[in-house]
């Protein structure tokens, strides 16, 4: 990455932009063609499709918003820019991933337990104001 | 301010004042928290993706043809946008306007498209109340689509001042910003693409 501040390059023809161009348009069609078009199972799928969508993200930074680049002759502002995205990407992964995995990881407890007795106790709870529809609006989950 | 500065002669525009320096850094800082902002809405509609009450199936109603349409428009629109900012590097005020109204110009066609898509959802049986699921998918593709229209409104404003006075170090660093972004929002657009329909169909179809 050097110390290449934010010169030069800009004149000619637009090199950079058009190849994250010419990507983005091929990372896209080939998501997908993973997602519909092959029988690779669910893991792999989800798998492939977000590394590519992670890796045109990438691109994005790097050929169009020129995330390396520096206001100033040290290198202090390029630094600056890619560590705040890493942190938000971070902490985006963090909320993201977190989430589902806590909620999901939250019904399967629920689930396993949904007949042993020790549940009954929820269960009127949630019959006390729904009638025969209990259960849809305490937990809202049927899975 | 920066009259005593000294410059290296390809040092673009945006780049000569302390101020131009500071928005542009500060705005980088900004896209870190839209960063969180849109993170916490995409975790929001994939812990209830499957929550679709008595509703259609979110994979039920997406369709290929209509995604491509507003995915290759959003890319072309951020490519024509890196464009325009190229040609003001070379401080071609006409390239530059042409390719941002190109950009403005895709931008409108993602969000037409954008909008018949929501429509046909509605007409379809799935409106923003219809189930956790579609709250979730309409407030999250929905915040997008309004950072669109936001940014279509605000490239046209500092256009218009571009036109009036030019490119100088204050007018440039406000299109470098405003092109920062348009490209934010495509990538969030990808993400989109593959978290929201993407998974959507693959959930759906097997």
């Amino acid at each position: 990455m050097a110390n290449k501040t934010a010169a030069n390059e800009h004149h000619g023809f637009p090199w950079k932009h058009l190849i994250g161009f010419v990507l983005s348009i091929v990372l896209t069609l080939f998501a997908l063609w993973i997602a519909l078009g092959t029988d690779l199972s669910l893991t792999w799928i989800l798998i492939i499709i977000f590394g590519f969508a992670f890796l045109q993200a990438a691109l994005q930074l790097l050929m169009f918003m020129h995330v390396t680049e520096n206001s100033t002759k040290s290198n202090l502002t390029s630094r600056v820019q890619i560590g705040n995205i890493l942190f938000a990407a971070f902490v985006a992964i963090v909320i993201v991933i977190g989430s589902v995995w806590v909620m999901a990881a939250g019904h399967a407890k629920h689930d396993k337990h949904n007949h042993a007795p020790k549940t009954e106790n929820h269960e009127n709870h949630g019959s006390h104001g729904g009638g025969s529809e209990h259960d849809s609006g305490e937990h809202g989950s049927h899975e | 301010m920066a009259h005593a500065e000294t410059h290296d002669p390809n040092t673009p525009l945006e780049y000569r004042s302390e101020i131009g320096r500071l928005n542009i850094l500060g705005f980088w800082i900004f896209l870190g928290a839209e960063i969180a902002l849109f993170s916490t809405l995409f975790a929001t509609y994939m812990v209830l993706t499957h929550r679709i009450a008595d509703g259609p199936a979110l994979g039920e109603l997406f369709e290929v043809k209509s995604l491509l349409i507003q995915t290759f428009l959003l890319l072309t629109s951020s490519f024509t946008c890196g464009l325009a900012v190229h040609e003001m590097r070379r401080h071609n005020v006409k390239g530059l306007i042409t390719w941002m109204v190109v950009t403005l110009g895709l931008g409108l066609g993602f969000l037409y498209f954008e909008i018949q898509e929501f429509l046909h959802f509605i007409h379809e049986g799935a409106n923003i109340g219809t189930s956790a699921a579609w709250s979730g998918f309409f407030i999250l593709v929905g915040t997008h689509g309004a950072h669109v229209t936001f940014g279509i409104f605000w490239v046209t404003m500092v256009l218009i001042q571009v036109a009036k006075r030019g490119l100088t170090p204050a007018t440039s660093a406000k299109v470098f910003i405003t092109s920062l972004y348009w490209h934010f929002l495509d990538v969030v657009w990808i993400f989109i693409f593959t978290a929201v329909y993407l998974m959507g169909m693959v959930m759906h179809h097997g």
